[in-house]
């Protein structure tokens, strides 16, 4: 995709840039450098963190707009120290709130790029309601969730994406919580783009970082993050480059969904089933599921979203969901044109000496 | 005008009080705006029950508007009842005892059934057994009298009965000589697309005037003059609707766009109602999730270059706390209104207190100051809101107003204002380098401060060259670079405090008439009115008082200290247990006497006067 296309708006909706300011004809191009910030990364070495700081640096030329017009919003954790090293508006605000501060600037502000860093505990735990809201009205950001499944900075707790019966430092005889599905979470909070991937698949975190910058509206993409230091190997099976040929479920739109000697067929029950291609038979590819990420109706995404397992035997990546719905923001700044329009223009001060006045009044004197 | 005797009387307190379904809110409030439109001063009181459908004919759901009117200026609307309107048993049981003796109660003779009277908790029937007699008991058939005047109308009986309240405000507007048509146009306006229940309305309304004034019931009939009130167009105007319009009108006065976060609450949700129907002037509302959601949203639009605010009250403060706090450490504009009501916990949410106090003042994690103001008055709301906004733009800091259930639902005549007459309020975003680096090249700076005002740079997203990162871990002192540095710490924890307490405030001002009082009674937000009334009703009784009330709780004016310790004895009315009270004797070393009361509803200015005469002459409450 080339970066002008992004804010063109060629069907009459906006795409994700749209109102956006493109960098000046003529003017040099942006690299990842122009993007890295003077301060010192304070991440764990080994973190999964780097890796996508760095996929996105390196993506971020690609927008075609101009720095001051990205604005980076992050909660607390871990992963949402990473404003603080990308060269661009940022706010590392507080636990949970980055999703609804984030409502709220890109609701004031059409012509900014906002983008939400945030992790596990703080999108589901303490800011579970802020993220299913926003997600459910469609406001225009693109929020990276960095589910490493536990709780980093506060030193290995577990987290709402832990897996049942983890021994951790709060849960000595293992949790008894079932964890939640971020992926099933953001489809049934109403999503209209959901993807997930892998820290260490450059290629597949960049193009869905793409897609997801087009996407106009709330683009949740989960990101599987490793933490050496208190879940190590969370997702080592999906890292191994044989295991994760095996295991790893790559979606695009239109092709049939599966992975290596196995693919995706639907079971009795409405749902979906993994299964080899050789019990399939002759006609196996015939069989197995095609993905729809645009059907309007979520129930595919979400059955695809359910294939994913403690033991990980298949595990879709990829674009879930990419559909179009009008975005919040666009919707309130639209509703105030109209109002505007229908009394014939914008307000002045007489229109405000009018409104305090209203048409109960009575003179003195 | 009937050829009775019409008394000229200088003021006047009429409650309507019936079940919540009988309309009295817009009866006391159509009442309001004709006796405003005949020029007197007034003050209102609505009071309704929590529950929107409380058990019909019962005392919980007895629903109540009072209003004073007056031929001179008054502050409060009124402690005791001259008049009572009760449509029900259950109504004149829940009001009777807030009556004088020989006031005038006026009943709806038709909903004093059996049935009725057992659900108020009555064992006999109070228009006819002699309870009553202390009184004026004027009691008529008032829901047959409207049905029947009502008869030539396509209407079903319950329809017709709907118009009892426009029947009862006739009679009343006779008894008081106050003048129907605003009612009328109001009638007309409401019910435009429904010519029936208009014109039933219309002619319950006149049917009532006319039961007044031809049945022999009523001896006299009775008349308010004018009030002197300075020159100028006036308009009726609550608390809520008047922090609206000031919100708005601060904004206008900076040149921001104005956007509000807010969930909804009571009694602050009538501030959002305004707000999201004022779209054409730019105003935007979002409704979020929660109370978190809608200071959040508000510091995103603030961050983004509007002028965020956000509106709750006391419950929802609690859980905007933790995000105040950021909004000290980004130095950003923000106006947190705050609607005081009835607590702790969910407490009393139509009832009105003054126990937010200290939470405004004190109730965050860590030293985070916050500039706290409180309005005195419906109309005050307004001003208050402007000061709030340009508080919050110039120092770049959140900003809390304190109003309160009382103020919120009250209204009163606002003589309104010039918008020229309102303060200018500049605003300037930061638009390039503010400082050079040790190379000596041009650097943005985004903690270095104004050294007047000690507000640090404005700068929006989106400015070219100015991309920086802010956020709630401490900021090293003027780079805003993360800093665990503990003498940067301890001086930016220090210029927090310096920017908010160096904000200038005007003087405390007393009103002493003699100019040799000894007991000095002062307050701070809604109690101006019964605290100024009672000083006066004291001074009549030959106490010398002087009053003084705070608009500014942070920073407090320079001279409070002063005028303080001018003073032999300290008397602190308040709606709590004594908040500023503490407030005062710790800052100041006074011997400040809190004279408190925790009860849901405004003091009355007799209870004031009465404390005023007891302190001043025994020193003790
Ligand atoms: S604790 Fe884990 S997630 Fe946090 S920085 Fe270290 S490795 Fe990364």
């Amino acid at each position: 995709m080339s970066t002008t296309n992004l804010h063109l708006d060629p069907t009459g909706r906006r795409p994700g840039l749209f109102g956006v300011p493109t960098l000046p004809e003529g003017s040099p191009k942006l690299t990842k450098k122009d993007f890295t910030s003077t301060a010192e990364v304070r991440w764990c070495p080994g973190c999964g963190d780097y890796a996508i700081l760095a996929a996105f640096q390196s993506f971020l030329p690609e927008l075609g707009v101009p720095r001051d017009n990205i604005v980076c919003v992050s909660g607390i954790g871990c992963s949402s120290r990473l404003p603080y090293y990308l060269d661009t508006y940022g706010m590392h605000s507080i636990h949970g709130r980055a999703t609804a501060i984030a409502t709220g600037l890109a609701t004031t502000r059409p012509d900014l790029s906002v983008w939400v860093v945030t992790g596990d505990g703080d999108a589901l735990s303490i800011g579970g309601n802020h993220l299913i809201h926003a997600i459910r009205r469609n406001v225009n950001m693109t929020i990276l969730l960095f589910n490493n499944r536990i709780y980093g900075l506060t030193k290995g707790q577990y987290s709402p994406t832990s897996e049942q019966g983890k021994i951790t430092k709060s849960s000595p005889m293992g949790t008894v919580d079932l964890p939640f599905n971020p992926v099933s979470l953001a489809l049934g909070a109403e999503a209209t783009f959901v993807a997930r991937t892998v820290d260490s698949d450059r290629a597949l975190l960049t193009s869905i970082l793409r897609q997801a910058a087009a996407h106009r509206g709330t683009a949740l993409i989960e990101i599987y993050q490793n933490c050496p230091i208190f879940n190590n190997g969370a997702y080592e099976l999906l890292k191994d480059r044989d295991e994760s040929a095996a295991r790893l479920l790559r979606l695009e739109h239109g092709k049939p969904v599966r992975s290596g000697s196995r693919g995706v067929v639907r079971d009795g029950d409405g749902g979906l089933r993994i299964v080899d291609l050789d019990e399939l038979g002759p006609d196996a590819e015939s069989r197995l599921v095609v993905h729809d990420a645009h059907a309007a109706d979520p129930s595919l995404a979400f059955a695809l979203s359910r294939l994913e397992s403690p033991e990980m035997a298949g595990v879709p990546v990829g674009v879930f969901r990419s559909v179009s719905r009008p975005a919040y923001d666009d919707l309130v700044r639209d509703q105030i044109a109209v109002a505007v329009d229908a009394a014939g223009g914008p307000a002045t001060r007489d229109d405000l000496a009018a409104l305090l006045a209203g048409n109960d009044t009575w003179t003195v004197g | 005008m009937s050829s009775k005797t019409v008394e000229r009387v200088d003021h006047v307190v009429i409650r309507f009080a019936g079940d919540s379904g009988d309309g009295m809110q817009l009866t006391g409030d159509r009442f309001t705006a004709q006796s405003a439109a005949q020029g007197n001063d007034l003050a209102t009181l609505p009071n309704y029950p929590a529950e929107i459908r409380a058990p019909q004919g019962t005392i919980a759901g007895v629903s109540s508007f009072q209003v004073q009117f007056a031929d001179h200026d008054v502050n409060t609307p009124g402690d005791a009842p001259d008049v009572l309107v009760a449509m029900n048993p259950a109504a004149l049981a829940a009001s009777v005892s807030d009556l004088p003796r020989g006031a005038i109660v006026i009943a709806d003779s038709d909903e004093f059934t059996p049935r009725n009277l057992t659900k108020a908790g009555y064992t006999g029937d109070p228009l006819d057994d002699g309870s009553l007699d202390s009184y004026q008991v004027y009691a008529f058939p008032m829901t047959s009298l409207t049905v029947e005047a009502l008869s030539s109308f396509a209407l079903t009986k319950k329809e017709a009965v709907r118009a009892k309240n426009m029947f009862a405000l006739g009679v009343v507007s006779w008894l008081y000589s106050t003048p129907t048509e605003p009612t009328e146009s109001f009638i007309r306006t409401k019910f435009g697309r429904k010519p029936e229940i208009m014109n039933a309305n219309l002619a319950a309304l006149e049917a009532g005037w006319s039961y007044g004034e031809t049945a022999e019931i009523f001896a006299v009939s009775y008349e308010v003059a004018p009030a002197a009130t300075p020159a100028g167009t006036y308009r009726n105007i609550t608390g809520n609707m008047a922090t609206a319009y000031g919100l708005l009108a601060g904004a206008h006065r900076t040149g921001l766009p104005l956007v509000l976060g807010s969930y909804p609450i009571t009694p602050a949700s009538d501030i959002l109602h305004h707000l999201s129907e004022l779209k054409r002037f730019g105003v935007k509302t979002l409704q979020v999730e929660d109370e978190i959601a809608g200071i959040t949203t508000a510091i995103g639009a603030s961050y983004g270059g509007a002028m965020g605010v956000t509106t709750t009250s006391g419950p929802g403060l609690a859980l905007k706390t933790e995000a105040m706090g950021l909004a000290v450490m980004l130095e950003l504009p923000l106006v947190i209104v705050n609607v005081q009501r009835g607590g702790p916990s969910t407490g009393l949410p139509t009832k009105t207190e003054q126990a937010d106090l200290l939470q405004a003042l004190y109730g965050r994690n860590g030293e985070a100051p916050i500039p706290v103001l409180a309005a005195r008055s419906p109309n005050d709301c307004f001003d208050a809101a402007v000061e709030a906004i340009r508080i919050a733009t110039t120092y770049r800091t959140p900003v809390l107003l304190l109003t309160d259930g009382y103020l919120a639902n009250g209204s009163e005549p606002w003589r309104i204002p010039d918008l020229d007459s309102l303060p200018d309020m500049p605003v300037e975003f930061a638009s390039g380098p503010n400082a050079v680096d040790a190379d000596g090249k041009p650097v943005f700076r985004p903690y270095l401060r104004d050294p007047e005002t000690l507000a640090r740079p404005w700068a929006i997203p989106g400015v070219p060259g100015l991309a920086h990162r802010i956020g709630g871990l401490e900021k090293a002192d003027v780079t805003g670079m993360v800093s665990y540095d503990p003498d940067n710490h301890d001086r930016m924890i220090r210029l927090r405090q310096a920017k908010v307490e160096r904000i200038p405030v005007p003087d405390l001002e007393v009103d002493d008439p003699t100019g040799t009082a000894e007991t000095l009674v002062i307050g701070w937000g809604s109690t101006y009115g019964p605290i100024s009334t009672g000083a006066q009703e004291a001074r009549r009784d030959g106490v010398e008082v002087a009053h003084a009330h705070l608009r500014h709780l942070n920073p407090l004016p320079a001279n409070a200290g002063d005028v303080l310790r001018r003073y032999r004895r300290v008397l602190v009315p308040e709606m709590n247990l004594g908040q500023l009270t503490v407030l005062l004797r710790s800052r100041y070393l006074v011997d400040a006497v809190g004279f408190n009361r925790v009860r849901g509803l405004p003091f009355t200015s007799t209870e004031i006067a009465e404390a005023i005469t007891k302190f001043a002459q025994e020193g003790t409450l």
